[in-house]
């Protein structure tokens, strides 16, 4: 019924595109760029569906097909990611998931690269390990409200504008493309993201001291870069998170500081 | 029915709800009754937690909070990851801060109707109870919940209710909800009461003397199978839309975790509620590898048509308004474009079967809102759905401001799962299952907003009071992998994986999958009849077969290997497929998502028969070549009456 | 390459020191910087009042203060905060940049820069130009071992003696205008890494860079620009 290749329905003319796609078989070994090419591409297709065309061809042709981590493939979980032609996420300001063929034409020549980061070792061909992001959250991204402690929804109003600017870098997805399209390979946007979310909620204000040094801590003792201020974050950030997060969080930051908040060793 | 699809079993029924007061004593009086655990003892127990989305993110939480050792596992690099990310319109909650009318006991009503008289009402009513605290909780933990100018939550009206209990944070409430239950999660990784198991996959049960006492799990990075045991297991593992191939659901979404317990003894119940959701971006190819829902809310001021013409293929703004069909409006002209989702789905695939649909291979309809840009303005319709129309012309290409959208519907939600008692502990005592992987709360139909609502009512506030009373025995004899129990399921997971890399045939794991999920939207999908279904189980077993001597799957299962991830997974749904194909056909009613040719009024509604099928189907596994076995648990409505739904 | 596992994870020396913090040092140390190029500018604008002017303000640089405090004592002053600013600048580069290096071992076999203005990827490479600028200057005016007129002159004669070279003009107009784009960069910088940058002031802060930063580049640049064209002999 299928291992048809590219799409004979659509009634455009496929395209032909030419691959060189980061092998790596595990984190132990070196990797290198191997070319590939994949014929018949439809433009309706998105990124990751014309990587699983080349994986089926893999496949049948028994080679080992290119790891690549995805899952919800709507733009919203935040798994997949890779870099495209030097860009993350390619380049349109969204995620390689919702990336589609029709930024490309025929004859295209195109790089795959993983996240380049120390602290998110390469698993396999694409797949890193971005697990130093929970460890950032575990050392205070979140609010300690036990469950069934927490008081009654209304007895707290909040202003909107405070809950709309914390909403808008709460959809932070986690996908670490601002890690990787820094130059630092720094993590401050992930981080000063949730500073940011949690540091504008009225409930957020007991931890914000502490949340602050010990999340900055964290991501420095992973080995991420330190920001300088580029903007390479923000540009490639799928879900536009703001510089203006940073410069909040380095506002915290020096506040808790002077008021004598440490990290936790 | 003939014999041989099935056998019957003894009846079940949940002992557990205190019959004898009112339903709405019912959840106090059973917290009381129920037998706790002291705080010293809670350190000596450990409890599995499988999967992190709202349900098992948040039960892992709180039972770690309560001083529990908890395992959790799940099958994405972070929890942060799970499909309850996804969700985009809200929680339903009776908090009633519209002063609209609203309470407990009519979310319950609402509940119990839009489920069909298919829920049980026991659950229904404790999760319309519980629905208060889970909003105090998650705005507690920072939640950016949408607010209005005066600093208080935002409600509104979803899924056509007459009421606003809605709370929701823009189009993304499941994504902000999950990294509340996220964030309370890693706060108990680093405080050392919960641990992480990132990219391992449950491969198996262990259940030693009758009770669930540990799980087999596959480390999808360094590809080691290996044990772990605990005095209970909980599995929060979400629904089997992917049986579709073709869903809403995540890529890795999968039944995996739920078939192999069922195998191991737990019954599953309605396998073949599945509710597919009117609003999806319709298939371009078969390339294909997901389909992406566009929130309902877009009904409210789109109009939903197709040609009057069968195969007109023109241009749509060129077809004049009088040759156009906008059907919703012309069948039910009270409700129009806001018919519930199973009726509007339907409607869909009528049309489109009478060959008037529209886009590539005929399958899809217009969702059209030149009307509601002319009497709102752009601006207006940009600030109400500015960012679905993005995500609409991201993956179609298309400008939805110019053209009309096309929407087919497509498998969102499965109503149907693991059967579990009021405890939420399923026929193997020992294990729990909340979320959308049980059975109990929606019916044969779930209203929207109200998955959100259940997980986290599962997760935060109903198991970790109910699981007491079973821990309340423990802790349990220790085992380690040395038990018979554990080197069985061990062995025999090892044989599963070695077997499917060993076959070495000519297909993917993938072709299959895509033969399955074409053969169940065909045949056991929006609509099922006697002739359909039979096909259906005529088929399955020749793909189970093929699948099982002509799979190509590469590498080896000692490494990251997504191939072979795809092929267990594969194999597990066509035996699931299988299931729903006999639950469906033996259910010869029409009901909820569950729609029968041969059981339709006369106006072509859904029209139940609850003379004969007002029961939860609970299927018993039986070894191969053997029919399942069909236990009935008897459905009493002493709060709800019975009455057949109209929207006419 | 990367092999790194979570059990034996190492932690990076630079953790000691608080990424952040080595931001702030840098910000504070460039504010330092900035105010004294400013002072600098209008300094040099004495050159257009003619040779004894000019002279005399540079005696009165030495001068100032006494006799309440000893010869030189402002300045010395003034050379000593500037030198550990430049210094702390200097450290606080070097170690970002080597921490930048260690989070990226592998580099990217393609990758682009989409946000990164001119100024803004020029800020390391361009810094070291400027630092060797600065000693060269020191060494060619203030000291003036490297001028055409040698030490023994008066600073006036030295300006003169080296703008009217004009190798030594484009080496100086060049390293200028690097410097302004550093500036540009460095002020929006400042203001965001001392959490002082907000969408609103976004704008502001960016035209005030802009114009300062040119302003600066353009004092500095009017009396090598007057001296090579003779309207200061």
């Amino acid at each position: 019924m299928q291992s048809s290749v590219g799409d004979p329905g659509a009634g455009k003319r496929g395209m032909n595109l030419t691959l060189r796609i980061w092998r790596q078989k595990d984190p132990t070994v070196k990797g290198k760029m191997v070319t590939y090419k994949v014929t018949d591409i439809s433009p309706d297709m998105s990124f990751l569906e014309m990587l699983d065309v080349l994986n089926e061809q893999l496949i049948m042709q028994g080679e080992d097909p290119v790891a690549f981590d995805h899952d919800c493939r709507e733009g919203i979980c935040g798994m997949c990611g890779v870099m495209i032609n030097g860009e993350a996420h390619g380049p349109q300001q969204t995620t390689t998931c919702q990336l589609h063929m029709r930024s490309f034409k025929d004859g295209d020549k195109i790089d795959i690269e993983p996240w380049r980061a120390s602290p998110f070792p390469v698993i396999k061909d694409l797949a890193v390990d971005r697990r130093a992001f929970d460890r950032i959250i575990q050392a205070g991204g979140y609010i300690s409200v036990a469950t069934g402690t927490a008081p009654e929804a209304h007895a707290t109003p909040v202003p909107k504008k405070d809950s709309d600017a914390a909403f808008d870098a709460a959809t932070c997805i986690g996908c670490g493309a601002c890690v990787a399209a820094c130059p630092n390979a720094s993590s401050m946007l992930f981080t000063a993201a949730k500073v940011t979310h949690l540091g504008l909620m009225p409930q957020g204000q007991p931890e914000r001291d502490d949340r602050v040094v010990n999340m900055v801590a964290q991501q420095d003792r992973e080995g991420f870069g330190g920001c300088t201020n580029i903007g390479e974050c923000s540009h490639a950030c799928p879900k536009g998170i703001s510089m203006e997060t940073i410069s909040r969080l380095n506002h915290d930051l020096l506040g808790a500081l002077r008021a004598g908040a440490r990290p936790k060793s | 029915m003939p014999l041989e699809l099935f056998t019957a079993g003894e009846p079940i029924a949940d002992t557990k709800a205190p019959a004898d007061v009112p339903i709405g004593e019912r959840w106090s009086e059973r917290r009381f009754r129920g037998r706790l655990v002291n705080p010293a003892n809670r350190r000596k127990m450990t409890v599995i937690v499988v999967g992190t989305g709202l349900a098992g993110g948040s039960a892992a939480a709180t039972l770690g909070e309560a001083g529990y050792k908890v395992k959790s596992f799940w099958y994405q690099d972070s929890p942060r990851r799970a499909h309850s990310v996804a969700a985009q319109g809200g929680i339903n909650a009776a908090k009633n801060y519209r002063n609209d009318g609203d309470s407990v006991h009519r979310l319950f009503y609402d509940t119990v109707k839009g489920g069909d008289f298919r829920s049980r009402e026991n659950n229904v009513h404790r999760l319309a109870e519980v629905s208060v605290s889970i909003i105090d909780q998650c705005v507690a933990q920072g939640v950016p919940f949408a607010r209005e100018y005066g600093g208080l939550l935002d409600n509104r009206s979803f899924g056509g209710t007459q009421v606003s209990r809605t709370f929701y944070a823009r189009g993304q409430t499941g994504q902000q909800l999950l990294y509340g239950a996220y964030q309370a999660l890693e706060r108990q990784i680093a405080a050392g009461s919960v641990e992480q198991n990132a990219r391992t996959e449950m491969l198996d049960l262990i259940v030693v003397d009758g009770r669930a006492r540990g799980i087999v799990a596959r480390d999808l990075v360094s590809g080691e199978i290996s044990t772990h045991f605990a005095d209970a297991v909980v599995l929060a593992t979400g629904g089997y839309g992917n049986v579709f191939y073709l869903s809403t659901n995540a890529k890795g979404s999968n039944a995996t975790a739920i078939w192999r317990a069922h195998k191991k003894g737990a019954y599953l119940a309605n396998p073949c509620y599945t509710q597919i959701h009117p609003t999806c971006i319709p298939v371009k190819g078969d390339y294909q590898s997901k389909l992406t829902l566009m929130s309902e809310s877009l009904r409210n001021d789109g109009r939903v048509w197709v040609p009057k013409e069968r195969g007109d293929d023109r241009n749509p703004r060129e077809i004049p308004e009088d040759q156009r069909d906008y059907y919703l409006e012309r069948i039910y002209p009270a409700f129009g474009n806001l018919v519930p989702r199973d009726i509007a789905s339907r409607q869909a695939k009528n049309v489109c079967d009478e060959g008037r649909g529209v886009g590539p291979g005929g399958l899809g309809v217009y969702l059209d809102f030149a009307e509601a840009i002319e009497r709102l303005g752009r601006p207006a319709v940009e600030a109400k759905y500015g960012n679905l129309f993005d995500m609409y012309a991201q993956i179609t290409g298309e400008d939805p401001y110019s053209v009309p959208m096309r929407i087919y519907p497509a498998v969102h939600y499965t109503m149907g799962g693991l059967w579990v008692d009021y405890d939420l502990q399923s026929s193997i005592p020992g294990m729990f299952v909340i979320g959308e992987a049980n059975f109990s709360d929606h019916g044969a139909n779930r209203l929207g907003a109200s998955a959100l609502m259940q997980g986290l009512a599962d997760g935060y506030f109903v198991l970790p009071a109910t699981i007491t009373e079973y821990l309340a025995d423990g802790p349990f004899e220790k085992i380690d992998d040395s038990h018979p129990a554990a080197v069985e399921a061990l062995q025999s997971v090892q044989a599963q994986v070695q077997k499917l890399l060993n076959i070495n045939g000519t297909r993917t794991p993938a072709s299959f999958h895509r033969e399955l999920g074409q053969l169940m939207w065909d045949l056991c999908g929006m609509e099922r009849s006697e002739e359909s279904l039979r096909k259906a189980l005529d088929r399955i077993p020749e793909i189970r077969q093929e699948f099982w001597t002509n799979l190509k799957v590469t590498g080896d299962w000692h490494s990251f290997n997504q191939t072979l991830e795809h092929a267990g997974r594969v194999a597990d749904f066509i035996e699931l497929a299988e299931l729903m194909c006999i639950d469906a056909l033996h259910r010869r009613e029409s009901c909820g998502g569950h729609f029968r040719a041969e059981s339709q009024t006369p106006e072509g509604e859904a029209l139940r028969d609850d003379e004969n099928f007002a029961y939860v189907a609970a299927w018993e596994w039986t070894p191969e070549g053997q029919p399942p076995v069909l236990h009935k648990e008897n459905l009493e409505y002493e709060y709800v009456h019975l009455a057949q739904r109209s929207y006419k | 390459m990367v092999t790194v596992t979570h059990a034996g994870r190492r932690t990076p020396k630079v953790a000691k020191t608080n990424s952040v913090v080595k931001k702030v040092v840098m910000a504070v140390s460039g504010i330092i910087m900035l105010l004294y190029l400013v002072a600098h500018v209008i300094g040099n604008l004495k050159v257009f009042a003619g040779r004894d002017s000019f002279n005399s303000y540079s005696e009165w640089i030495r001068t100032v203060g006494e006799p309440a405090v000893p010869h030189q004592t402002v300045l010395t002053i003034v050379r000593v905060v500037l030198i550990v600013a430049v210094v702390a600048h200097f450290w606080a580069a070097v170690s970002l940049w080597r921490q930048a290096k260690r989070a990226r071992p592998q580099a990217y076999a393609n990758k682009k820069s989409v946000a990164q203005s001119y100024a803004s990827r020029t800020m390391r490479w361009g810094g070291v130009i400027v630092l060797l600028f600065i000693i060269w200057h020191i060494l060619d005016l203030t000291v003036g071992t490297v001028n055409p007129d040698g030490t023994d002159s008066t600073p006036y004669d030295r300006l003169v003696a080296s703008f009217q070279n004009p190798f030594i003009t484009a080496f100086y107009v060049l390293a200028l205008i690097l410097l302004g784009m550093h500036l540009r960069h460095g002020i929006w910088s400042v203001t965001q890494t001392l959490g002082q940058s907000n969408r609103r002031r976004e704008r502001t802060v960016n035209a005030f860079a802009v114009v300062f930063s040119t302003a600066l580049t353009a004092g500095f640049l009017l009396v090598p620009f007057s001296v090579l064209f003779g309207l200061v002999d």
